[in-house]
């Protein structure tokens, strides 16, 4: 082609300009409201609550963010950050480390009850969180693991859609390799190492951004098993801050507090982008 | 280097048997091909040799030492794959390596190998390349390289050539033969390519429905083929079959007299290979052409002959005034084949 479109529709000029309006339009709806939450980050509690709300930031924004961060309301806000961090971190880790390995088992090891129990963990999928929860609870505080990390992370590590995503590409490994690499000597750990998880890496980073989202998104089940507001994880947390009866909130740190809570989803998600692009271009096979 | 024994060995999937009980001893430094169309059994066999698959049945002997039930990496081979098999996130250096880093030989030794190996190979400056990077015919290289530096007593080839095109299949053909001479290494090589096959080969084993119809030299089974089907599966274009009969000592198509024989008599199966016959007008063979091929050096000439089709590939450019033309044809009796028509079997 002479020249390069920018899309799978050309355009013209008027309608180019019509569909970047809507787009513009639409991701200044999305993000007014994150705006708020920033502006309100930045100003004094009076401001917020005598009307007309600001809609500029105000002058306050160290004094807000020191405060959420190293003091909060129930607890710093770092500590939560900490805690969050630790536990999507878990979670991600933790879900790729098994099901990589479930995933090996099931395609290259031929054992009885290989498809029973392939599908006993794909039926799993059919159950979710909330389903499972309050026996979950019982297992879990019965190990006295109530306000523990074990209690925030183990109990979802367990992912049948790693799993099953992981299958499905260790289907695609040509029977070759695997035999070229026992010709080669390779023990069928050390294929796994060697051959399967570097070949597997871009799914890897795929994976961890998405688990770690859920990870850090996690808001039940750490509001059932922490109590002691020095595990509260930052999503909780904030849930945590709202003042019960009379008190009224501190509305300036609780809003930069959910700022806080924002910026490492969306530090994964950049920093891991570059990478799975990068897997993406230069694919191999 | 060693010997290579193939005692009585056969292989089922469950209740299939693929390969009815293969017989054959290999000395050191051979380079037996095994060929046969697709589905003879041929790659299995193969795998059964690298330890990829299970024996059913009978003995393998690798340097003397039984090896039925001993793992691939035990078994002192090394193996070419098809689809090269290379590993695709590992530098052709790396590649090359892999086998020998399992294997714990030190660092500076392995350097030392690939380098060497590298250069044979004509690969050296291709070393930090990924196998992505590289043409069909360097990563088959590369998949070579890695069989050469683990200096194993047999080679195992898996139809290495298949994914080339037709020139670099001729060039790699010849160094592949070349590169087994040089090093004296035991070689299994599978191939459907008769080509392949006969220019390769010391010997060869026909394969055909899991059955070793024969095993020989490439000019033996030309030859003195044992059986119809390799008569057919080994030279080109495949020899021509007639419906023939022995009758009083001399052997006889339809009404033709093809000169006398002393076998048994009865019905037979006689083959002629399209360039043992030649033009000559006091020839007792008739060929109704219906097609001319010119290839330049030769020229085959496709008809019927008593009755059956025929083909006869004759030297030089050869042309037909048209078609539909009978021609007379004669032949050396030395070059006829007898079969059994019952059991495929040379008489």
């Amino acid at each position: 082609m002479a020249y390069q479109s920018d899309g799978m529709v050309e355009k013209s000029g008027a309608s180019r300009w019509i569909s970047h309006a809507i787009m513009i339009l639409g991701v200044l709806f999305i993000f007014f409201p994150i705006w708020l939450a920033f502006v309100a980050s930045t100003v004094t509690q009076a401001d917020i609550v005598r009307p007309p709300m600001p809609v500029l930031p105000g002058p306050h924004f160290w004094e807000n963010y020191k405060a959420a961060l190293f003091s909060g309301v129930n607890v710093p806000v770092s500590v939560m950050l900490g805690n969050s961090l630790i536990m999507a971190l878990g979670i991600a880790i933790g879900k790729i480390a098994i099901s990589l390995l479930s995933a090996f088992a099931i395609v290259y090891f031929k054992f009885p009850g290989r498809k029973f129990f392939f599908w006993a963990i794909f039926i799993t999928l059919m159950l979710p969180v909330e389903v499972r929860i309050v026996p979950t609870f019982e297992v879990v505080a019965g190990f006295g693991m109530l306000n523990t990390y074990q209690g925030l992370i183990l109990p979802l590590i367990a992912s049948a859609t790693a799993t099953f995503l992981f299958r499905q590409f260790f289907l695609t490994i040509p029977d070759e390799l695997a035999e070229a690499a026992r010709v080669d000597g390779a023990r069928p750990m050390r294929f796994f190492w060697d051959i399967v998880v570097p070949m597997s890496r871009t799914n890897i980073a795929a994976l961890f951004v998405i688990l770690f989202i859920y990870g850090w998104n996690q808001y039940l089940w750490p509001l059932l098993i922490t109590t002691d507001p020095s595990m509260n994880t930052i999503v909780m947390g904030i849930k945590q801050m709202f003042p019960s009866g009379d008190d009224t909130a501190n509305w300036p740190v609780i809003m930069a507090t959910s700022i806080l809570a924002m910026i490492p989803p969306v530090v994964v998600v950049i920093s891991m982008q570059k990478l799975f692009i990068r897997g993406l271009v230069d694919s191999e096979k | 280097m060693a010997t290579v024994d193939l005692k009585d060995i056969k292989k089922s999937f469950g209740k299939v048997d693929v390969i009815h009980g293969v017989d054959m001893e290999i000395a050191d430094g051979e380079f037996i091909v095994i060929v046969g169309p697709s589905g003879c059994g041929k790659s299995t066999l193969l795998r059964m040799v690298a330890g990829l698959e299970t024996i059913t049945s009978g003995e393998l002997l690798i340097g003397g030492k039984r090896a039925n039930d001993t793992e691939p990496m035990d078994r002192d081979i090394a193996m070419v794959f098809q689809n090269y098999a290379l590993y695709p996130h590992m530098t052709v250096a790396d590649n090359m390596a892999y086998g020998l880093k399992i294997a714990g030989m030190p660092k500076d030794q392995i350097k030392a190998k690939v380098q060497e190996a590298a250069k044979l190979l004509q690969l050296d400056h291709l070393l930090d390349r990924k196998p992505r990077e590289l043409s069909g015919g360097q990563r088959q290289r590369v998949a070579m390289g890695r069989a050469i530096v683990r200096e194993p007593s047999v080679f195992l080839f898996d139809e290495p050539l298949s994914n080339l095109d037709a020139k670099l299949r001729v060039q790699m053909r010849l160094e592949i033969k070349d590169l087994q001479a040089k090093l004296g290494i035991t070689s299994l090589y599978v191939t459907h390519d008769q080509v392949e096959a006969m220019t390769m080969a010391d010997r060869m084993i026909v394969m055909n429905g899991g059955v070793a119809e024969q095993i020989g030299t490439p000019l033996d089974v030309y030859e003195r083929p044992q059986t119809i089907f390799a008569a057919q599966f080994i030279g080109s274009p495949s020899m021509n079959l007639m419906d023939g009969r022995i009758d009083g000592g001399q052997l006889k198509v339809n009404d033709v007299s093809l000169g006398p024989v002393d076998t048994r008599e009865g019905d037979v199966t006689v083959g002629l290979r399209p360039e043992h016959v030649f033009a000559d007008s006091a020839g007792v063979l008739r060929l109704n052409v219906h097609q001319s091929e010119p290839l330049g050096a030769n020229t085959l000439l496709h008809g019927t002959l008593e009755g059956k089709a025929f083909t006869a590939s004759l030297p030089g450019v050869h042309r037909m005034p048209g078609n539909d033309r009978d021609m007379s044809l004669n032949f050396a009796s030395e070059n006829l084949h007898l079969f059994d028509p019952k059991t495929g079997k040379r008489i």
